[in-house]
């Protein structure tokens, strides 16, 4: 594949982004002119915005079957980013609208910039074929997000999730910055494709490109929290301003196993190195097992949802590790229904928590009383998670499972399949507290839904929904973000 | 094109559920009546469906075919044959008559409502689903409303454990199975999940052998197979009267019959092969149910264990993997369905005016609600194979395929008879005659009209088919006889 | 009147069901009109017999009014129907003694609604075991017939009396009584239907008229459990059926139900028990064991004969050491049912012979006749019971000045239970005797010994009744039998008389029938 010389069409291949920088310039100029009371405007500023570039991106900017390499070969213009580009608008389309009546977050125009600019980093990511892109995409997605995490500034909880995430993260990505470097030192060049075709022809010694793979590795893992490089989720996530929580869970997360496919397959093919599915097929039992154990003994729900997207992110390893067309497009297809639903609850959990103010399971007793729809949405989102038709997550669960059947890592399937019972009874021990038990003092206390999450949840609730029956056109989707990935040299 | 009956079928009670929820919750007249309207539809639509099958012309009728997902070769497909005509109509029945039961319920019959209609969607899709994948969504789909309807609307003491139990069984069994069918799926190499093409696949005898007992096993589960008949009591007990109704009458069948259709159906060879494994597990089933049964002094525990044991007999008749003995095995699966059904509802409103199913503290209730009473004799009296009545129908033949395959089993499983009629006999006497303790004689009144009317039912369909077996079992013979040539047989 | 003979047996089987279904209609409280519609209702079913019984030729072999229509193909099984000179005189029997149990049971006060079609049910399941010719089809009357039966003790039997099980727990003693009777029962079926299943699955049939002519020989089983041979496997469902039928009859020792169930049960429902349902037992002995297994009854028919006196010996002993008089009366079905055995056991063991013949007449007709003085006998205690309350002998006595009617009625149907020449059960136990003694000459000497304790425990009975010191408390409390109650009776009495002086009519049905069927 070769690099393409500048031409004006180019622009198209980055239209996203630069939509996004002008949104973020929007957003800016009209936080300084507008009154402190009136910025809650923002959010819808955002969404609409962010909206408003998925609809155009879509119109002009689709990708065509053969993947470009352009602008230098730093990004490579293709299906497989350009879906993870809408999946990540998407999601932070959701987040403005949860976080528009959040305390401390929607009245403020940084929350929103900072947001954009991170999404922006992620649509670097998706799209990144050089190891300083992706370093580069990689930082600017992370910085604002170091920043969101410790926004509550009142909050002891945020400002130490923040320091701690932003500590965590400076560290794992200074380990990722010398595998890189480690990388091009052997390789002498940054691009993926060259790389991956030096890997391919052998031309590589095997021990350091091994050893870069491991440091690369756990930047990745951090991003996705994987074990062992999870333990800054649960705190970070409780600590954090819940629609930022969600918003790292899902779009955060997503780009990260974005560049982990970008990576592992156009330069650590399977086929060059295979030593890395036996290592990542441990990585991915450890992160299940012990997301999923843990995630037993939470009584907080924030921390429960960060340990159940630990488990989620060991399943969508799975995928990985079985590696193939349909192992990738399950991947795909998981990623989208992992990332409406957990985008779902975590919304959930921040209006519930914008009323009640507290996060603790117990206090959402009675919930299914005070507002059936409310409970009804959780029920949809947590069964999903759960793995439970007609919703997004079984069709995404058979996908992954399968591919694993498929390759011959039925242990690992049958991993997975446990693992997910055990998530079962996590997540319907919530949904029984919802729905079971009362509370005196708060039956009959109304529990009012804010307008945007109501119209973002109603979204999320029927997504759910749309993924988990007709999941043609999204299967149709993920094999053609998968054919792009896979498709080399 | 005909009117597709099935998907309506299938279709209608989930979006009647949906339409429900969007009735505002104070209004249970309203809510009631919608989903009784709901009820009679789907049993209205499928007593059609069964009596319009033709019979001479056997195989698959009713046939609905459309792509869901084209690169993975899942499609929608339903249809009905002998064997799963009778289940619809059953789910059909148990759906009607636990509306009518449930009418009285009082705490957010929205949602009940709702999630009872989810279920029975889940359990109408899995039995005409021709199409693997389309049989594990719509079986997960008929596993997880109960855990809600057992934990919120269930007997206080027990139901959220047992609600996560059934659950986290049920589910262990199905994502095995279902680990399983992805197996078959890939080796047949096909790109299609239909059964039907599945079934032509011709899975070497090795792949069989080794897949089998996963897929079977796993379905086999919610069919109450020994040693995972633990979940089911337990279930049974905690649950509402409508939901223990759905759970024994329609759900254990969903097990019993998707262990049928994938596990025998798919894997024929591994069935040969196993089958006198599967036999000896029914027949632990069968007695140990039945003793089991015997000990109880909870009017609900014996029943549900009184269901491990029929349900065993289901899994008897499998295991014969003779005419005589599937045959009774799909009787078996419609008669027990209906008389257990029938035996939840009494339960049920007894429980409801003596707050208490021990069955020492109970007594004379046939003075205070004759009807009920009658209902539970005939129940009863189907219960322990009673000529006359379905059950004898059913377990005879099941009886005779296992004496045809293995004379000693037939023997030793027929000691259960016995034993059941003993604790029938002793239910009997005890809660219904006998003396009725001094604190219900004046608190205690009659069932409602709905009430009689789902019980005068549920007893007609048992006494029709007793009587006059040539109703269902010429379609179930002939449901067979496909199953019969998959085997290589007949 | 085509249909009317073509349906004749479907028509019999199924009136006593319809009417039922009428009752079921009917106003609860409304007891005459339950009682009377009850009454004439199961009086047509004996009307059609009695046309069945003038219509049937007794020169033809075969079954006659055979009825057939398809039923439950998947196993191949069909409601087959038809009679023989054996059936006929059962069904006479049954149809006959229903009507007059029902006019009996004029005094049942509780929920006579749900009584009377018990009772009608009751003799659909009787008539049905008698009918079918399909086997299959004898097994679900055989079967059904307990249903009813378990109701009408459990729920109409005698309110007194207790029982204390093994835990010490104590029970009602009706409770007990049906209880047992109905795990018995069924206990016993459990062999016979493994049997059946085992004919039908060989056989693939379940059609008599075919398996009469197939099974006897039959060499060839398809699947044998423990690979026994096949003479040992014949030989265990032998077994099996006769046990079923041997608890029916019942013979010793498996008679232990049946004085708690005649004891317990309430009048009507002893005079049904011991009148038609014990002959199920011996009907299925000579409807199915003979014919189905003539070479194993014939060597098995020594130790049959054994029990048979056992339960003569026995059952006479046992009836004079009871102080209650129904319990004297149910012991004394024992010693004569035990007659009724003997005779079908000397017949099978010489199969063939002008003895078995005679033998297999006494039988049968033994069988009608118990049929009659037993209701009669269980009629005349309820008769008893209903006025004093009481049926121990030590408290009856010297009634016979009070009740000079009843006291003559007890002695003539005592008579005749007692084999009084002149009388029915003389002519029957003759035979049977007369058949036995060349056959089993041991056990027919031992058994008439047992004819002398039979003689022992009527008088006894009588004694104690009528006789003796009169206990002053009775008098004023004990009337005189009513006019219902002799309607009741007379028919009995009637039959008695006529079947003892002319015994003709009758015998010449069964002896055709059984020469053509031995």
């Amino acid at each position: 594949m070769t690099i393409e010389s500048f031409e004006p069409t180019m622009l198209l291949a980055i239209l996203p982004e630069i939509l996004l920088l002008v949104l973020i310039g929007f957003v800016l100029a009209l936080d300084a002119v507008w009154k402190p009371e009136q910025r809650r405007a923002l959010g819808w500023l955002t969404a609409g915005g962010l909206a408003l570039i998925m609809v155009l991106a879509l119109a002009v900017s689709r990708p065509s079957e053969d993947p470009r390499l352009v602008w230098g070969g730093m990004l490579r213009h293709d299906w497989f980013g350009f879906a993870f580009k809408m999946l990540f608008l998407f999601g932070a389309a959701i987040t403005a609208l949860f976080a528009m009546d959040a305390e401390e977050l929607g009245k403020r125009g940084e929350f929103y910039v900072l947001m954009l600019v991170s999404t922006l980093g992620m649509n670097l990511m998706a799209s990144a074929s050089d190891l300083i892109m992706l370093y580069l995409a990689i930082e600017t997605t992370s910085i604002p997000l170091y920043v969101l995490s410790g926004f509550m500034r009142h909050d002891d909880h945020s400002t130490e999730a923040g320091f701690k995430y932003m500590l965590f993260g400076a560290a794992a990505s200074a380990v990722m910055l010398y595998g890189l470097t480690l990388l091009y030192g052997f390789a002498g060049d940054t691009s993926f494709y060259s790389l991956g075709l030096a890997m391919h022809n052998a031309e590589l010694p095997l021990l350091p490109i091994v050893g870069s793979l491991v440091l690369i590795l756990v930047g990745f893992a951090f991003k996705i929290s994987a074990v062992p490089l999870h333990f800054w989720a649960p705190d970070v996530y409780e600590g954090a301003p819940t629609p930022v929580a969600g918003f790292l869970s899902t779009a955060s997360k997503a780009a990260g196993f974005a560049v982990l496919l970008r990576v592992l397959l156009s330069i650590f093919t399977p086929v060059a190195l295979p030593s890395w599915t036996g290592l990542l097929a441990v990585v991915a039992v450890m992160t299940m097992t012990l997301g999923n154990a843990l995630a037993l003994f939470q009584k907080n729900i924030k921390r429960l949802l960060a340990y159940s997207s630990i488990a989620h992110a060991g399943y969508i390893l799975i995928g990985i590790v079985a590696i193939s067309r349909l192992a990738v497009t399950g991947v795909v297809f998981y990623l989208i229904a992992y990332l409406i639903t957990n985008l779902a609850a975590f919304g959930i959990v921040a209006t519930f928590w914008r009323v009640v103010g507290s996060d603790q399971i117990a206090d959402y007793a009675g919930m299914s009383r005070r507002k059936p729809w409310l409970a009804m949405a959780m029920l949809v989102a947590f069964l999903s998670l759960a793995g439970m038709p007609p919703l997004a997550g079984f069709v995404a669960k058979v996908f992954v499972f399968a591919a694993a059947v498929q390759a011959d890592y039925i242990w690992l399937a049958v991993v997975g399949v446990l693992n997910s019972i055990v998530g079962l009874y996590y997540y319907l021990t919530v949904l029984k507290v919802v729905y079971l038990y009362r509370s005196e003092e708060t039956e009959g206390l109304p529990l009012p839904i804010s307008r945007p999450s109501a119209i973002a949840l109603t979204v999320l609730t029927l997504g759910i929904l749309l993924v988990g029956t007709l999941f043609g056109p999204w299967f149709s989707l993920a094999e053609q973000v998968a054919k792009a990935v896979l498709r080399n040299y | 094109m005909q009117f597709p009956v099935l998907s309506v079928i299938v279709l209608s009670p989930i979006i009647a559920g949906l339409l429900i929820l969007l009735i505002p919750a104070n209004r249970k007249t309203e809510i009631r009546m919608a989903a009784l309207a709901a009820a009679t539809l789907a049993m209205l639509l499928s007593a059609w469906v069964y009596f319009s099958y033709d019979v001479q012309q056997g195989g698959y009728q009713f046939i609905e075919h459309y792509t869901w997902l084209r690169q993975m070769g899942i499609s929608y497909i339903v249809a009905v044959d002998g064997m799963n005509a009778p289940l619809v109509l059953l789910t059909g029945v148990v759906m009607f008559t636990g509306v009518l039961i449930s009418w009285g319920l009082d705490d957010r019959p929205r949602e009940f409502f709702a999630f009872l209609f989810i279920l029975a969607s889940g359990v109408f899709g899995v039995f005409v689903a021709q199409d693997l994948f389309m049989l594990f969504f719509f079986y997960e789909i008929a596993v997880f409303p109960m855990y809600l309807l057992i934990s919120i609307w269930g007997w206080v003491q027990t139901r959220e454990y047992a609600a996560m139990k059934l659950t986290l069984y049920l589910f262990i069994g199905s994502v095995v199975a279902l680990i399983g069918g992805l197996a078959m799926y890939f080796e047949a190499g096909m790109v299609s999940f239909s059964m039907w093409d599945l079934a032509r696949a011709g899975f070497s005898t090795e792949f069989q052998i080794f897949w089998f007992p996963f897929v079977f096993l796993g379905f086999a589960v919610l069919g109450g197979i020994f040693p995972f008949h633990n979940w089911s009591p337990d279930g049974h007990v905690a649950a509402p009267t409508a939901v223990s109704m759905f759970h024994a009458g329609v759900l254990m069948k969903l097990g019993a019959f998707a262990a049928l259709r994938v596990g025998i159906m798919l894997l024929p060879e591994g069935a040969q092969f196993w089958k006198i494994g599967i036999m000896a597990l029914a027949l632990v089933n069968v007695v140990y149910g039945a003793f089991i049964a015997m000990v109880q002094t909870d009017f609900k525990y014996v029943i549900g264990f009184s269901s491990v044991s029929h349900m065993g007999l289901v899994m008897l008749g499998f295991s014969t993997l003779t005419p005589e003995g599937l045959t009774g095995a799909g009787l078996q699966m419609f008669s027990h369905g209906v008389m257990t059904a029938l035996f939840f509802a009494v339960v049920g409103m007894v429980y409801d005016r003596a707050h208490t199913r021990e069955i020492n503290a109970l007594g004379g209730f046939s003075k205070k609600m004759p009807w009920v009473a009658v209902a539970f004799i005939v129940g009863g009296l189907v219960s322990m194979g009673m000529p006359g009545l379905s059950g004898f129908v059913a377990e005879f033949p099941i009886f005779m395929g296992v004496w045809r395959v293995r004379p000693l089993v037939a023997i030793v499983a027929a000691i259960s008879i016995v034993i059941t009629a003993s604790y029938i006999i002793r239910i009997i006497g005890r809660v219904f005659f006998g003396k009725m303790p001094e604190e219900f004689e004046h608190h205690i009144g009659d069932v409602t009209a709905l009430d009689k009317l789902a019980l005068v039912l549920l007893c007609a369909i048992m006494i029709t088919i007793g009587v006059y077996p040539a109703i269902m079992a010429p379609m179930v013979s002939s449901g067979v006889e496909s199953i019969l040539r998959l085997l290589g047989g007949a | 009147m085509d249909f009317l003979t073509d349906n004749l047996l479907t028509l019999i089987l199924f009136t006593p069901t319809l009417v039922g279904a009428v009752l079921l209609f009917l106003p609860q409280q409304e007891k005459a009109l339950l009682r009377w519609v009850a009454l004439l209702g199961s009086l047509i079913p004996l009307a059609l017999a009695l046309g069945l019984w003038f219509g049937f030729d007794s020169g033809l072999s075969g079954f006659q009014y055979e009825f057939k229509a398809t039923w439950y193909e998947a196993i191949n099984s069909s409601f087959h129907l038809g009679v023989d000179g054996l059936s006929l005189t059962m069904v006479l029997l049954t149809t006959l003694l229903t009507p007059i149990a029902i006019l009996a049971s004029f005094n049942i006060q509780e929920r006579v609604k749900a009584y009377m079609i018990l009772f009608l049910m009751l003799e659909t399941g009787m008539l049905g075991v008698f009918l079918s010719l399909d086997l299959l089809l004898f097994f679900v009357f055989w079967e059904i017939g307990l249903v009813p039966m378990y109701f009408l003790i459990n729920q109409w039997g005698s309110e007194k009396g207790e029982r204390t099980l093994w835990g010490g727990r104590k029970i009602a003693a009706r409770t007990y009584a049906s209880f047992k009777f109905m795990i018995y029962t069924m206990a016993g079926s459990l062999g016979l239907l493994l049997a059946i299943q085992m004919i039908g699955i060989a056989a693939q049939t379940y059609d008599l008229t075919e398996l009469f002519r197939t099974w006897p020989t039959m060499v060839r089983l398809e699947n044998v459990p423990l690979g026994l041979p096949v003479s040992t496997v014949k030989a265990i469902a032998f077994w099996a059926f006769a046990i079923a039928f041997a608890i029916k009859v019942p013979v010793w020792p498996f008679h232990t139900w049946l004085p708690d169930a005649h004891t317990e049960a309430p009048t009507a429902g002893s005079m049904i028990l011991a009148g038609v349902l014990l002959k199920l037992g011996a009907y299925g002995f000579l409807r199915l064991v003979l014919p189905l297994y003539p070479a194993e009854a014939k060597t098995y028919a020594g130790a049959l004969a054994f029990l048979a006196t056992m339960a003569i010996i026995f059952g006479a002993l046992a009836a004079y050491g009871q102080d209650d008089f129904k319990r004297l009366v149910a012991y004394s079905s024992v010693n004569h049912m035990g007659f009724v055995v003997l005779g079908i056991a000397a017949a099978a063991h010489a199969a063939g012979t002008e003895n078995a013949v005679i033998a297999l007449n006494g039988a049968v007709l033994q069988m009608f006749n118990h049929g009659l003085s037993a209701a009669g006998m269980f009629f005349l205690v309820g008769v008893i019971y209903e006025r004093a309350h009481t049926r121990n002998l030590n408290e009856l006595g010297g009634l016979f000045p009070i009740v000079p009617v009843y006291g003559g009625i007890l002695i003539f149907t005592s008579m005749a239970s007692l084999g009084l020449p002149g009388l029915n059960g003389f002519i029957s136990e003759f035979l049977v005797v007369r058949g036995s003694w060349p056959v089993f000459t041991l056990f027919t000497a031992l058994s008439t010994i047992g004819l002398f304790f039979t003689g022992a425990y009527i008088l006894k009975g009588i004694k104690q009744v009528l006789h003796g010191p009169l206990n002053e408390h009775w008098v004023g409390h004990i009337t005189e039998i009513n006019l219902r109650e002799i309607v009741v009776i007379a028919p009995l009495m009637l039959l008695m008389l006529w079947i003892g002086v002319w015994p003709n009519w009758i015998l010449d049905v069964i002896n055709k029938a059984m020469a053509m069927l031995f």
